[in-house]
């Protein structure tokens, strides 16, 4: 092990970090946001507006994220139609490309998760919305979307941390992220063990970044499921 | 196939191949999951311990770069230590070995999670009630702990199978001639990208679509005993 390999080169890794927390946070934000709506949707929707995010879902879920942004940074070129259109400029840069296929791919799962939240609200507690006379989207924000977001938060967790380790994919078409920062030094000086070792464990960070916070929202957000804190009066 | 420009049969080359790396890999993190399993439940406090860090630190870090760190470093590593067993020679490691293994023990460590789960799962009566037949650990093993487990390890090994096929993509990235690799060299000698990964995708979709009739299949045959509620 050669430490000086990795402080000499902390430039690099310096910007490999601003670039993959960028990508992540970019591509987490779009996702979720897309993701709300198009749940609400697929579990509300008529059948002729479910069937097309139901093939969105299995498309980027059934296939490899690597495909997926080969299809869209290299594939798309292949439409003269796209070439001459305004959208050009932007799936020319492989950082937009990377962004826009890792924000659709997160979007899938995240209905997913979210539409299993959603199925899985107590019938009772619709029913009383119901009685109490609430309309659908009342229901929705009051009700069901509430109680959905803490029983998806678990998994939901695991979403983002499956996206970071889905961003070093960013590596293979150019763009210096962490991976892609390990690469070049890997590449520089032939030192593979201070290069990628020094990725895994800013990822590693980062990972355990995600779960601390995670679990102190869970926390906040299942206060009142916990058991009350025993005053000593009760004993 | 004239419709994939001759490129059909270097496709299914690839598909194979693809096929070839996952079942190898399963197998692998099947074996690795196993023992982990037992390690993480074994009463030796070591054996506990390495378990846990071995599934956190595959948590925590991308397939890519673990792949990408065996394939580079283990090429070191292996050529440092080959004189010492006088092998004089330059080793080049194979990336199929190197892929077979990074996959395999990336999913050896979500599988020791779903292995864990499912001998917690086993009902405790039906252990006791072997062994007071007189049964051996290794017969209570094979005749009751496995079949009994199966039903409850298969939702999550199913879900590891599903997304174990689609890392092996990555294999790409180090040079196995799998399914993306071949479609990325039609689409250079063609110019028709999105067509040539299209197709790859749809590999995919039917690969994991499959995967998931069968699976289900196997579920319903292992949980017979099991009575449904409704």
């Amino acid at each position: 092990m050669n430490l000086s390999i990795i402080t000499e080169n902390f430039g690099i890794y310096a910007e490999g970090l601003q670039n993959t927390l960028m990508l992540v946070s970019i591509s987490l934000a779009i996702g979720l946001i897309l993701a709300i709506p198009l749940a609400v949707l697929r579990c509300y929707g008529s059948q002729r507006v479910q069937l097309p995010i139901r093939a969105f879902v299995y498309f980027f879920r059934g296939t490899p994220l690597l495909v997926q942004m080969f299809l869209v940074y290299y594939g798309f070129g292949q439409f003269e139609v796209l070439k001459t259109s305004i959208f050009w400029p932007f799936f020319r840069e492989a950082y937009l490309c990377a962004l826009f296929t890792f924000s659709l791919n997160t979007c899938a799962y995240t209905v997913e998760i979210i539409r299993g939240a959603m199925v899985a609200t107590p019938h009772g507690e619709i029913e009383a919305a119901r009685a109490a006379g609430m309309s659908t989207p009342l229901m929705l924000r009051r009700i069901v979307l509430p109680s959905a977001f803490r029983r998806a938060l678990p998994a939901y967790s695991n979403e983002m941390i499956f996206m970071l380790h889905g961003t070093a994919l960013a590596s293979v078409i150019t763009i210096v992220d962490i991976t892609g920062a390990a690469r070049i030094v890997n590449s520089r000086f032939y030192s593979p063990y201070e290069a990628f070792l020094t990725a895994a464990v800013l990822y590693m960070a980062i990972t355990f970044t995600i779960v601390f916070f995670v679990k102190r929202l869970e926390n906040r957000w299942h206060r009142h499921l916990q058991p009350q804190q025993q005053t000593a009066e009760d004993n | 196939m004239s419709l994939l420009h001759g490129y059909g049969p270097s496709i299914i080359e690839g598909t194979l191949l693809t096929l070839e790396v996952s079942l190898l890999s399963l197998l692998l993190a099947g074996f690795l999951g196993f023992t982990g399993a037992l390690a993480k439940l074994s009463p030796s406090p070591v054996l506990r311990s390495a378990a846990q860090v071995y599934t956190t630190v595959i948590r925590g870090v991308p397939d890519l770069v673990l792949m990408l760190l065996v394939f580079f470093g283990g090429q070191i590593l292996v050529n440092q230590i080959g004189p010492y067993f006088g092998y004089d020679e330059y080793i080049d490691i194979n990336p199929f070995i190197a892929g077979v293994g990074t996959i395999g023990f990336i999913f050896g460590a979500y599988m020791t999670e779903t292995f864990r789960g499912a001998i917690l799962a086993v009902n405790k009566g039906q252990i006791e009630a072997a062994y007071a037949y007189g049964m051996s650990s290794f017969q209570v093993f094979t005749r009751i702990m496995l079949p009994l487990m199966v039903r409850h390890a298969l939702p999550g090994f199913g879900n590891n199978w599903l997304v174990l096929i689609k890392t092996t993509a990555l294999v790409s990235i180090i040079g196995l001639d799998d399914m993306v690799r071949k479609a990325a060299l039609a689409a250079g000698a063609t110019r028709k990208p999105f067509t040539f990964y299209l197709v790859v995708a749809i590999n995919y979709l039917l690969i994991t679509t499959v995967s998931i009739y069968l699976l289900n299949y196997l579920e319903k045959r292992y949980s017979v005993g099991v009575r449904r509620e409704e």
